[in-house]
């Protein structure tokens, strides 16, 4: 772990004094310090084509009373610097006056260790496996006409300092392993997208030639969609696979459940609580403590550890997701979803890893019950207004159903739904949970952090396809 | 205060300098600083403040047809040794790229015109409270508006951009933002809908009252939307989005996605994509222009350039590296385009209205469902139903699709053409586009 002050002018007692004095009429706040490695190895055109290396340090002061958050971030850990940040949150809450909330959680339990995925692997040998990964999807003939692979690496050291020399820490790994190939017949291009990854080392997800299970399925797609057709358009029954597919709940329902929206009373969620959201038999949780998981933390940028907090039990809507902030004003106690990408964001309550549980049904019999609709497979990402409640999310593999049976391949299209009403349309939920492979990232107020999802087979009665065919 | 010219300068310089004993054939850095101060309210209230004070540095070495990219918010000296080092380590390791280089010295940029991107004014925050006040009260006369939120930005930044070729220069920058997010309820049902203004100079800001109105306008419009069913029908690109046909055609027609063969635009050079009447300019000359610069993120200097002439696509937008790669000259765009837009149509806006019985107006598309290697477009939609040139009434939970290919060629302007962001379009009209809905 890093010393935050090694070469400046402070040292752990004289910034905890800061804090202290700057948080001492404040209802909560704090010192967040942080050290992030990142680099990005990427292959494309046959070629090396970058290779960069970022490291970032700095800190965010955050002071909060009332509804008011005051926040000063820098890039310079110094003692000016710093004590400019504490006036400034001063002369913002000037006329406020707070009790601060010495209270917050431990636990001991962590959920990933402290290595570093960038130096534990030789740029050598990721340059290596990036060249084979090039040539084994090239191998597999003339109709590739372009492939793109990279790697990023993070390793992120933070430090949380509250008021009355409280100190927390976290250091996060995390990686990503992608592959991009276009394919090219008869004229016909296509793009197949596959990827992995976690907070351990890259190695865990290279092994066994596993690599080429990622460069497989990435051409497999690429492949299906050559063979595709234009999608329909119009309202029908739609089967989602397991897995990925759960961007739908990320998108539909969990951001309506961050309690911000929900404080603030503009999700189409903030007066359903208690009630049905979902048909019987959809419980949906939100999950920090999964081992190894990309959306998973060992505490959250506020300091909480994080736990595994139920949204909806078999349709009821339970609890929304917290930060402190909010759940001061909402009367209720952080779920450890208090996030931020960076010391130079604010904190929001954010999604971790998203679940839907498993049901009883089998995928075979959903594809069965369906006359006319679409089975999609995979999705590129997804995107909801909470206010009106609309989400839209878009396939990128996806085949039609006739009679009960799967047939052609069809065109990526965009599949639009209304939040609120869309998990009562669920009418079976599978058997066959699955998680993500490690790939999502999700936005919001222009921050983006890691998440997970994960979800069974399940079909839907009645979604709205963006395809062209009338 | 923003640091000054000399004090990037220098570290730029120092920089170039270390690369280059340690063994770098050729070194680009780019220093910046900026500060960002940003005022939220909620229903008239304080919510949120928040100051940046941010550096940034990245620096690119070169050895020989060997490269390897770094970058940094820590400026110290000993940060900058140890990551100009391992820079160059990583750079030793990387194989050779053919196409690796600086840019071609005599398309350096040269002349460095004052284009009035900087308003040296500071508001302070008690002031940006007030402002913000006047535009939620304009907001929340409107009786069914029940939230209202506002921000308030001002960044100030400075840059240097420097290589080993003797290239140094850079400027300062200034934005001043405003805008308004209201939400509506109707029964159950909410809409959320927003306006803002951004400029260069304070002074050019638009009345924040306006802003509110405005918001608080569009908001209401949107309670009680229908879905219609799916239909072929003309769709109406209200400005707020047209421009993103702009930003798919700059996408389109990188180097990069041409040279890589990933864009459907590749091989399109003078033929005509657009009916004959339009052209879409690049212009990074404009005084106070959002995206207006005097050279590229390499330091090419960029001129006024005609994308689209007639119809017919006149040129890629090039940058070094992928130039090399297709034999053509660098234009300066790496980094992409500066102030983009469609010149001007004929047709009054109340004419575009009315050039079918029945047009679907869109003031919103969400998700990502835009190809750019096959041209294909699918999204989700918000927007109302036209009649005869009237609003009808609102309509929601629809997604349009169709392909760019045939997207451009059925593109009708308006004249009401305004610059408003970096990238910009008047009201369009494209006919024949799929919506599905119920």
């Amino acid at each position: 772990m890093s010393n935050f002050f090694k070469n400046s002018d402070l040292d752990n007692i004289k910034a905890e004094s800061i804090v202290s004095d700057t948080l001492n009429n404040c209802d909560d706040g704090e010192l967040y310090l942080e050290n992030s490695k990142s680099e990005s190895i990427l292959l494309d055109d046959n070629k090396i084509k970058n290779s960069s290396y970022s490291s970032d340090l700095g800190y965010g002061f955050r002071a909060i009373t009332g509804e008011v958050v005051a926040y000063s971030h820098s890039n310079d850990i110094s003692k000016d610097s710093i004590l400019k940040s504490s006036e400034n949150l001063k002369d913002t809450l000037k006329s406020k006056k707070g009790t601060y909330n010495h209270e917050i959680p431990k636990s001991n339990k962590k959920y990933y260790k402290d290595l570093n995925p960038i130096e534990e692997k030789s740029q050598n040998s990721k340059i290596k496996i990036l060249n084979e990964v090039n040539n084994y999807i090239r191998s597999k003939g003339d109709i590739v006409s372009q492939v793109t692979a990279s790697f990023l690496g993070e390793h992120k050291e933070i430090e949380i300092i509250r008021s009355n020399s409280e100190v927390l820490k976290d250091v996060r790994p995390l990686v990503r392993f992608n592959v991009s190939v276009v394919l090219e017949k008869n004229g016909k291009k296509e793009t197949g997208v596959y990827g992995i990854g976690g907070r351990q080392s890259y190695d865990e997800y290279l092994k066994n030639e596993n690599w080429k299970h990622v460069c497989d399925e990435a051409f497999r797609i690429a492949d299906v969609n050559l063979k595709s057709k234009p999608a329909p358009a119009g309202e029908m029954k739609v089967v989602l696979g397991p897995g990925w597919p759960a961007i739908l709940i990320h998108e539909a329902i969990g951001h309506g459940l961050e309690g911000d929206f929900n404080r603030k009373k503009t999700s189409a969620f903030h007066n359903l609580m208690g009630q049905r959201v979902a048909s019987e038999g959809v419980t949906i949780v939100d999950d920090g403590t999964l081992n190894l998981r990309r959306g998973s933390l060992t505490i959250d940028d506020e300091g909480t550890p994080t736990e595994n907090t139920v949204l909806i039990e078999n349709g009821i809507l339970k609890n929304f997701m917290q930060d402190r902030l909010n759940a001061r004003l909402m009367n209720t106690k952080s779920t450890g979803s208090g996030r931020r990408e960076s010391y130079k964001h604010v904190v929001l309550p954010r999604m971790r890893n998203t679940m839907m549980l498993s049901g009883k049904y089998s995928q075979d019999e959903m594809i069965k019950s369906v006359d006319k609709g679409i089975f999609a497979v995979s999705f590129g990402g997804g995107q909801v207004d909470i206010t009106s409640g609309k989400f839209v999310f878009n396939c990128t593999e996806a085949y039609e159903i006739n009679n009960g049976k799967i047939g052609s391949p069809i065109k990526g299209a965009t599949l639009i739904g209304d939040g609120p009403s869309i998990l009562k349309e669920v009418s079976m939920v599978g058997n066959d949970m699955k998680l993500d492979p490690g790939i999502g990232t999700c936005g919001k107020a222009g921050q983006g952090v890691p998440v997970g999802v994960a979800q069974p087979s399940i079909l839907i009665n009645k979604m709205t396809v963006g395809g062209t065919q009338l | 205060m923003v640091k000054d010219q000399e004090y990037l300068n220098s570290i730029a310089s120092q920089t170039i300098e270390y690369s280059k004993k340690l063994g770098a054939t050729d070194v680009n850095v780019e220093v910046v600083h900026s500060i960002s101060e940003t005022v939220n309210l909620r229903n008239k209230q304080l919510d949120e403040s928040n100051r940046s004070d941010s550096f940034a540095i990245g620096i690119t070495t070169y050895i020989n047809k060997k490269k390897s990219t770094i970058s940094s918010s820590n400026l110290s000296k000993d940060n900058i040794k140890i990551l100009t080092e391992r820079c160059i380590e990583t750079a030793k390791i990387t194989p050779d790229d053919e196409f690796n280089s600086l840019p071609d010295k005599e398309l350096m940029a040269k002349n460095f015109e004052s284009l009035d991107l900087y308003d040296e004014f500071h508001v302070p925050n008690n002031k940006k409270i007030d402002i913000l006040r006047e535009a939620e009260e304009a907001a929340s006369k409107e009786t069914k508006i029940i939230n209202t939120e506002t921000d308030f930005t001002e960044n100030k930044s400075n840059f240097v951009l420097a290589n080993s070729n003797g290239f140094i220069n850079g400027y300062k920058t200034s934005n001043f933002n405003i805008s308004c997010v209201a939400v509506a309820k109707k029964d159950s049902q909410m809409e959320r809908d927003y306006d803002f203004t951004t400029k260069r100079h304070f002074s050019d800001l638009i009345n924040p009252k306006n802003i509110g109105e405005s918001a608080a306008a569009n908001t209401v419009k949107k309670l009680d939307p229908k879905k219609i069913k799916s239909d072929k029908i003309g769709i109406v690109f209200d400005k707020k989005i047209s421009k993103g046909i702009l930003n798919v055609l700059s996408s389109a027609i990188s180097a990069g996605a041409i040279s890589r063969g990933t864009s459907f635009l590749k091989n399109k050079i003078g033929e005509e994509i657009f009916p004959k009447s339009l052209n879409v300019i690049d212009d990074p000359k404009i005084k106070k222009g959002l995206g207006s610069k005097n050279f590229d993120s390499e330091g090419v200097e960029t001129n006024n350039l005609k994308l689209i002439e007639n119809g017919v696509l006149k040129s890629y937008l090039v940058d070094t590296y992928y130039g090399k790669k297709l034999n053509l000259k660098s234009n300066g765009r790496c980094g992409g385009t500066s102030n983009l837009y469609f010149e001007n149509g004929s047709m009054p806006f109340e004419t575009l209205l009315k050039s079918s019985k029945k047009n679907l107006y869109i003031t919103e598309t969400i998700g990502h469902g835009t190809n750019l290697v096959t041209g294909d477009y699918s999204v989700g939609a918000n927007g109302f139903m036209v009649e005869n040139g009237e609003f009808i009434y609102p309509v929601s939970e629809i997604t349009i699709a169709g392909n760019f290919k045939d997207i451009f060629k059925n593109i009708t302007l308006a004249n009401d053409l305004e610059f408003k962001y970096s990238t910009n379009a008047p009201t369009l009209l494209v006919e024949g586009m799929i919506v599905a809905g119920r």
